[in-house]
């Protein structure tokens, strides 16, 4: 069944029906979650205002773990069924994971500011969240080091098997180390420990930060389709004694438009 | 600002920290996803003039 919608043809067809449904819904739904957040959120009773950056900081850290095990599992499939839409899929989240956990960091950093009194601390959460953050990196250094497209995506996906290991780090280093960052109060045993008010905007805006990683993957992987494509087209039409020469290595392949 | 409205931006003395961070993080996915769009736009295009002369050739 994956393989039958799994075709790049398919694809193609299916995400330029989806990509717009996509992106106005992403608009939609984190148009009404800034309501939500801005507006209608009380002020915690020790934090005050400044709680607000939680629905940004939140939403994205999730995002950033998801983005990651998305790669993750696509990167397995690329590597034992060496399947071409699972390593577009995975090159194409990298950035987008990147974003997220670049926003996770930053607004992390806003906010411990007023409540822990620094910037940042080297604390086993923020910590694992930066090495996260560099393993984005690397992935994406790794993949574009090479000429030709697939062999990057091969080297990229053992990367981000091995990188897996930090996942449980990150989720359960509030727990296994003490910590200045707060444990978990959605994502635990026994349900989320935290008021309707704020739990409702923090879940629409998961899921308006959900729709927008959809969005920009279904952009990004038919970006890279389209490009392949240009890059198969340019070497079939390129003159046979240069083509041979290229076979050679005396002629450098040209780079892709990226 | 005045009112309601200057009482509102300044979130409580945590205006210096909270519109940063919704700022930065709009600057970012939003920027992320005009860059993506570009991208993807380019690409559509070169592809098309691509396989039009490919088929001129033929």
């Amino acid at each position: 069944m994956i393989s039958r919608f799994a075709n790049p043809a398919r694809f193609m067809r299916l995400s330029a029906t989806a990509l717009p449904w996509c992106g106005w819904l992403t608009l939609a739904v984190v148009a009404v979650g800034l309501y939500l957040a801005l507006v209608v959120a009380p002020p915690d009773y020790q934090q005050g205002e400044s709680v607000r950056i939680m629905y940004v900081h939140v939403p994205a850290a999730w995002m950033a773990l998801g983005v990651y095990l998305f790669i993750a599992v696509a990167s397995g499939v690329a590597l034992v069924w060496r399947h071409p839409l699972a390593e577009i899929a995975a090159g194409a989240a990298a950035p987008i994971g990147a974003a997220f956990t670049f926003v996770c960091l930053a607004t992390g950093s806003l906010w411990g500011r007023p409540m822990w009194g620094a910037w940042w601390v080297w604390d086993a959460r923020l910590t694992s969240v930066l090495v996260l953050f560099f393993l984005y990196l690397g992935y994406i250094a790794l993949v574009n080091a090479f000429d030709e497209p697939s062999r990057g995506a091969r080297a990229g996906s053992v990367l981000a098997l091995v990188g897996v290991v930090n996942l449980p780090i990150i989720k359960f280093s509030v727990d296994w180390w003490n910590t200045l960052h707060q444990p978990a109060s959605v994502m635990r045993l026994g349900g989320p420990r935290i008021d309707p008010s704020m739990l409702v905007p923090l879940l629409v805006m998961a899921v308006g930060f959900l729709l927008l990683f959809l969005t920009l993957l279904l952009l990004g992987m038919r970006a890279a389709l389209n490009e392949r494509k240009a890059l198969a087209l340019r070497l079939n039409s390129a003159p046979v004694p240069d083509r041979a020469a290229r076979r050679e290595g005396s002629v450098p392949a040209q780079s892709s438009t990226r | 600002m005045n009112g309601d409205v200057g009482r509102y931006l300044a979130m409580g003395g945590y205006a210096a920290f909270v519109w940063p961070a919704y700022g930065m993080a709009l600057a970012v996915l939003g920027g992320l996803a005009w860059h993506s769009w570009r991208r993807y736009r380019a690409s559509t295009v070169a592809l098309e003039k691509l396989q039009r002369e490919f088929r001129a050739r033929r």
